[in-house]
């Protein structure tokens, strides 16, 4: 495999070069704030490479928190009255720059739910098959990043087509796809990195995953049936602190939910695609107002029963979850992905 | 503080064992740093678990609401205050509880902590001169007054205004604070100037509704965001809506709100709900001398009509 060098002299450069045929996102600082948060780059804009973890994962950059699906008009004198028509969007080539390795596989968790051989989200796909996953390699796992036992980990390049390594002075580039080679081309990145490239990655890659203070083990809920998990009696206990807020799973890499809405202003209407929380009782209530998960404990372990075992039993690949620790940080009331997978694996 | 937990503990057995509760409702340690667990606690086994230090910043009266059981609550000053607006408004009854004064010297900021530290944050422990903090190559002690949530910092009533059992005596109330400085400097700005500072600090939202979860004041079965019959809201980052949510929230908290900090603490995107909910505090004093949740003998101010209330801000 291909290892490009890219002395840091060169990275401004590269990336203003690489505007002309892409679109730009990558981590930047959110204003006054101590985080950092995937958005498009603005012009003359660079990601912030030393950015630990964002705050909210960069699945927004294919599955936005809204996004118009159609528009439609209630104007009776127009022909196309009460008709949905799709908008002109904007699905060409995308770079995603400094995405974890975790957080690019998470688009392949994703990718399960909105391409299927039945249905395909167009939205989503559209824009994923737009983007270039430009990786930045973990050198130094945050004290929550459980990424090695999700099947993941701070170098995982399934999910990337380039997968970045700091080394100090410069970058080593990673080629994984055609599409990957094709981004450092356009950045003018062409510096073949030598001999022992490949041979430090992996050194480095190494001694990361040895970082990694914190582990979760699934092995035993495959054996388990849904019953004996969905009647286990830690539920209570688990789900007791949950304030039924929407923070873990919309900090989520993988949590894909959406709900869709209509929203009409004067004659002139949208329809959206909205993030939506399996946490909330209105994700789930029927227009009778009977609601079958009517309390924070059915809603929690829905939770986690979908990321640790529907998935697992459905697609047969692991479990919805990369190990980012996204959502250990963010819940006010330590709530802890580990703890409960340790409960059902128990 | 730290002696505090021996006591709780001895309280807890005792209730549990004389079956005056079913129940006990206090935190459990994290597993992460700065980070306790709201716990319920029902054997003697449960209760080892307990613990109290200075991040036990959740507030428990929220996890009161509607319960059926006879139940201990561990109560620091605010959820005390807001213990006494639950009984108030009928979400738990005064006999239902057996409350476990905690006088509370103030809860430390986790994000303040952080940003200290300079580090990630790997341990932190409380020792009676300082909070230590121990990350990568790093150990430093920080002064808690230093670290305190922002509501702490300026609280007037750290003791428990109700109690059954209290687990120490009471500690000095902070004296001669000014607790609206913030508050004043928002009310002498412009209008453009207002509107562009809560744009601003709403900037963040993602509406995932954790600081209206967090809040004990916020346990209506449907919020009107949540209504769909009619749908007042729209579901979207729109700012108009983003807006409508944190604005009549806050109102629905007047007269009610005891700033316990609990939504700042909540919130994600580090956005200081508090900026809407202290103003409405503070008009609530300033034209009414009311503060929610000091005493079950008088009615909220907001609940009823008195010939003299203020009117000038009927216009």
């Amino acid at each position: 495999m291909k290892v490009i060098k890219i002395d840091k002299k060169h990275w401004a450069g590269g990336i203003e070069k690489s505007r002309s045929a892409y679109r730009l996102f990558g981590p930047v600082m959110v204003e006054n704030k101590d985080f950092s948060d995937f958005e498009e780059l603005n012009a003359g804009e660079m990601p912030d490479m030393t950015a630990t973890d964002t705050r909210t994962s960069p699945k927004s950059i294919c599955f936005p928190p809204e996004e118009v699906m159609m528009e439609y008009s209630t104007d009776e004198t127009r022909d196309d009255c009460n008709l949905m028509r799709v908008p002109v969007k904007d699905y060409s080539p995308r770079a995603v720059i400094g995405i974890r390795p975790y957080d690019a596989a998470a688009y392949l968790i994703v990718k399960k739910n909105f391409d299927t051989p039945e249905y395909r989200d167009p939205y989503w796909c559209d824009a994923y098959a737009a983007c270039t996953f430009i990786g930045l390699a973990v050198n130094e796992p945050s004290r929550l990043d459980f990424s090695t036992s999700t099947n993941s980990g701070p170098f995982d390049e399934s999910g990337l087509d380039v997968l970045l390594v700091d080394m100090g002075g410069h970058y080593f580039a990673k080629v994984i796809t055609e599409k990957g080679a094709a981004y450092l081309k356009a950045a003018g990145w062409e510096e073949a990195a030598g001999d022992g490239a490949e041979q430090q990655i992996e050194e480095l890659k190494v001694k990361a995953e040895r970082m990694i203070q914190t582990t979760i083990s699934f092995d035993r809920i495959k054996e388990k049936s849904i019953m004996e998990l969905h009647g286990a009696d830690f539920w209570d206990d688990a789900a007791f602190a949950c304030i039924n807020c929407g923070t873990c799973t919309y900090v989520c890499p993988t949590c894909w939910c959406f709900d869709i809405q209509d929203e009409t202003k004067g004659k002139s209407g949208v329809r959206i695609k909205a993030w939506d929380s399996c946490m909330y009782p209105l994700f789930t209530i029927h227009t009778t107002g009977h609601n079958p998960r009517e309390t924070k404990v059915h809603r929690v372990r829905q939770r986690f029963m979908h990321k640790l075992k529907y998935y697992m039993d459905k697609y047969e690949d692991g479990i919805m979850c990369v190990g980012c620790g996204r959502c250990v940080r963010s819940c006010p009331v330590n709530i802890d992905i580990r703890r409960v997978c340790q409960s059902m694996n128990g | 503080m730290l002696a505090y937990i021996t006591k709780i503990k001895e309280i807890s057995d005792r209730l549990l064992k004389e079956q005056k509760v079913d129940l006990i409702i206090g935190f459990r340690k994290g597993t992460i740093p700065m980070m306790n667990e709201p716990c319920f606690a029902k054997t003697a086994s449960d209760v080892k678990n307990l613990v109290w230090d200075s991040n036990c910043g959740i507030n428990l009266a929220n996890y009161l609401t509607n319960r059926k059981e006879k139940i201990g609550v561990i109560a620091k000053g605010c959820d005390a205050r807001n213990i006494v607006t639950h009984i108030l408004e009928n979400k738990i009854s005064r006999e239902q509880l057996v409350i476990i004064g905690v006088p509370c010297k103030g809860m430390i900021d986790r994000r303040k902590v952080s940003a200290a530290s300079g580090c990630e944050v790997a341990e932190v422990l409380e020792k009676p001169d300082g909070i230590v903090v121990k990350g990568p190559g790093v150990e430093k002690t920080i002064k808690k007054v230093d670290v305190l949530q922002d509501n702490c910092a300026i609280c007037i009533h750290r003791n428990p205004v109700i109690s059954d059992e209290m687990v120490a005596d009471p500690v000095e109330e902070q004296k001669g604070v000014d607790r609206y400085e913030d508050v004043r400097r928002v009310e002498a700005m412009s209008p453009e100037e207002k509107w562009k500072y809560f744009e601003e600090l709403l900037s963040p939202c993602i509406r995932c509704y954790a600081c209206r979860n967090a809040c004990p004041l916020c346990y209506c079965p449907t919020c009107f965001v949540d209504e769909s019959k009619p749908q007042w809201v729209g579901k979207t980052l729109d700012p108009i809506d983003t807006r409508t949510f944190h604005f009549l929230r806050a109102y629905h908290c007047a007269g009610r709100c005891t700033d316990c900090g609990s939504c700042v603490r909540a919130c994600p995107m580090g956005i200081d709900v508090r900026a809407f909910t202290k103003k409405l505090e503070k008009d609530a004093l300033e034209f009414f001398g009311w503060e929610a949740g000091m005493s079950l003998n008088e009615r909220p101010t907001l609940d009823t009509f008195k010939p003299d209330d203020p009117d000038h801000l009927i216009k």
